[in-house]
């Protein structure tokens, strides 16, 4: 896939209903295993979808801290929701993967490795925050001298159709992390909905070369200015329209990193349940373990990795115990490292501002109101501490 | 096999409804794996003879309630290389603990026709209260997974895999949608121990809490939370006082909503 940015250019096109339907047909005739939004179980969830009628037409969602409700829209709209309750990530950095088993001989072990995922997906109607979180796991779990070759090879071959948003949900933030509301990078056809009155069209943009292709087998027109400029009415409606905002973005890995014996960190431990909630619908976080298993008769072996989270105690248990003991030192841990040291770690902020972990926190918490406390009273810790 | 010597295996029954020992014999496709691993010494609830100890590994089901258990208890201990309890009765007293909030003889009074021939204890506890327990598996009943891990991890001298984490993780890591935030259902997840392989959640139900409390539970934030939801302290008091109402993180916060 192309990283190249789109423009608003001479490639794009019109399609109807009838062309998302051609265009989901296609990748399926081309070996694609369509994963997308559907509604399920009152919510409005990305999973294996086979075509345009498993799309959530006319739904929408309704979050705020601690709360989601599905509702019905008034139109019918095919992506007309915000964020879903977890992201691309978990079929990309899978929550449970065999990394080997073995088998005892007769003199030794034999390891057999885990077959590679032969399955190639396209990913239906992904945000821009989901291509952000996307490139940032890239840079994770790709980009450094130890590649993940489980993550490597799933993410090789994705197609991505990206969707501008049309909607922002209660818990969205992207406008103030710079994430949003409208694709960049990292898609291959992106597609903005385009209602009016009886009008239900879609603008496509073209962001690689297989997306082109992809198009010109589809029934189209050539996209004309007045496509083009509602395009863009949408996407700067939806940008007025976040639910929060960040507050002073830039400003925030230095207010962290000179607060972290803010008397905030301990009124938030009050409420964090230590869950995990967060660190497991984050489309960035991407922490893992793994789990060593024996069969009772000794003869088999297998490792295990899983999605883990700097919540739990044995994530950072050493020598003697628990690093991050404390609720306080574990929620600080994850918020500096999301905001601040992820800067220095990976080059970006951790965050893309999708707005889960406020809505999917069981209790509420609310990270742009847990920084915006401490920008209110910096300082209020006195001295540095150490994280 | 780690040893010639295959290990003797000892299964006590204290106050409980024995679904637990039952979880060993529901390891259908292992039990066969098991026998051969280990030697059942005592196990009633699958044989009849008993080989006398003392046991390499004995699981401990049940609560202590009487006078007769308190005793015994020590003796199994004393029979006993390592001592792992199983479920929530042994772990943290059981439903029947839920005497320990009231008075025993009233309900002896209430159920049988002669109550002066009970002899029991006014609160009914854990193993833990009495002896060194040297692992405690959780749930109610315990989970076969699980189970057999211990078992293993005995066998190999490594250390269990038990988390002590939330219910959430899994339930994300499964892909369960959040019954709570979504459908706005009362759930322990938060606060409750991993294990049951998230069972009620994966059926649109709010756990129960039966594996107890997870580490550092903050039983007090689910609570307010809950009165948001609409819970009154009667409803909340109930929620946490069930399986493992003698657990101390659920135990104290129930008493915060409750007699």
């Amino acid at each position: 896939m192309a990283e190249r940015e789109a423009e608003h250019s001479d490639d794009a096109a019109v399609i109807n209903r009838a062309g998302v339907a051609a265009l989901l047909q296609a990748l399926v005739d081309s070996g694609h295993h369509l994963v997308g939004p559907t509604v399920r179980d009152g919510a409005i969830i990305y999973t294996d979808i086979t075509g345009l009628t498993d799309l959530p037409q006319g739904w929408t969602d309704r979050q705020a801290g601690g709360s989601y409700r599905l509702e019905r829209r008034g139109d019918a709209a095919l992506f007309g929701y915000a964020a879903t309750p977890q992201s691309w990530k978990r079929f990309l950095h899978l929550p449970t993967v065999r990394l080997w088993r073995a088998e005892r001989t007769d003199d030794g072990f034999a390891i057999s490795e885990a077959p590679e995922p032969a399955r190639k997906i396209a990913l239906i109607a992904a945000r821009a925050c989901d291509l952000q979180a996307i490139a940032i796991q890239d840079r994770v779990l790709q980009g450094g001298r130890y590649p993940d070759p489980g993550y490597a090879a799933r993410r090789r071959d994705i197609f991505v159709v990206a969707v501008n948003c049309g909607s922002a949900g209660g818990t969205c933030f992207c406008v103030s992390m710079q994430t949003g509301p409208r694709v960049r990078s990292g898609f291959d056809l992106a597609l903005t909905e385009l209602i009016d009155g009886d009008r239900h069209e879609f603008l496509v943009e073209v962001g690689s070369p297989g997306g082109a292709a992809l198009l010109a087998q589809l029934p189209r027109r050539r996209a004309g200015g007045d496509d083009v400029a509602a395009a863009a009415a949408v996407v700067a409606r939806t940008a007025a329209a976040m639910g929060r905002a960040m507050p002073r973005p830039a400003d925030v890995p230095a207010l962290l990193r000179r607060n972290l014996e803010h008397p905030r960190w301990e009124a938030v431990a009050d409420r964090c349940l230590s869950c995990a909630n967060c660190t497991m619908v984050c489309p960035t976080c991407f922490c893992t373990s793994v789990e060593d298993t024996i069969s009772l008769d000794g003869r088999t072996a297998e490792r295990v990795q899983r999605w883990d989270s700097c919540f739990t105690m044995d994530f950072s248990h050493v020598h003697g115990g628990s690093v991050r003991a404390s609720p306080r030192s574990r929620y600080r841990q994850w918020m500096t490292h999301k905001l601040s040291t992820w800067w220095e770690q990976f080059g970006t902020s951790g965050c893309v501002g999708c707005g889960r972990c406020i809505t999917w926190c069981p209790v509420g918490i609310d990270i742009t109101e847990e920084v915006a406390a401490i920008a209110a009273s910096d300082g209020a810790g006195g001295a540095r501490g150490t994280p | 096999m780690p040893a010639a010597r295959r290990p003797k295996l000892a299964v006590w029954k204290f106050a409980s409804c024995d679904g637990c020992q039952l979880t060993i014999l529901d390891c259908e496709d292992e039990l066969l794996a098991l026998a051969d691993a280990v030697e059942i010494a005592y196990f009633p609830e699958a044989r009849r003879g008993q080989i006398r100890g003392p046991y390499d590994l004995s699981l401990v089901e049940g609560s202590v309630t009487t006078p007769h258990d308190r005793e015994r208890i020590q003796a199994v201990r004393r029979a006993s290389k390592k001592l792992v309890t199983i479920g929530a009765c042994a772990t943290a007293g059981g439903i029947q603990a839920l005497r320990n909030f009231a008075d025993v003889r009233a309900f002896a009074a209430a159920v049988y026709a002669s109550p002066q021939y009970i002899e029991t204890l006014s609160a009914s506890t854990a193993i833990a209260r009495h002896v060194p327990v040297d692992f405690e598996l959780r749930g109610c009943p315990i989970d076969k997974t699980q189970l057999l891990d211990v078992m293993t991890a005995f066998l190999y001298g490594r250390k269990p895999n038990v988390p002590a984490h939330s219910v959430c993780l899994d339930c994300k890591r499964e892909g369960n949608l959040c019954v709570m935030v979504a459908h706005g259902t009362a759930c322990l997840g938060p606060v409750t121990q991993t294990g049951c392989g998230v069972l009620c959640p994966s059926h649109n139900r709010g756990c129960y809490g039966c594996f107890g409390p997870k580490e550092t539970p903050n039983t007090a934030a689910l609570a307010a939370w809950l009165r948001r939801l609409g819970l009154g302290d009667g409803e909340i008091m109930r929620l946490y006082r069930t399986f493992n109402a003698d657990a101390d993180a659920f135990r104290d916060e129930s008493r915060r909503h409750g007699p």
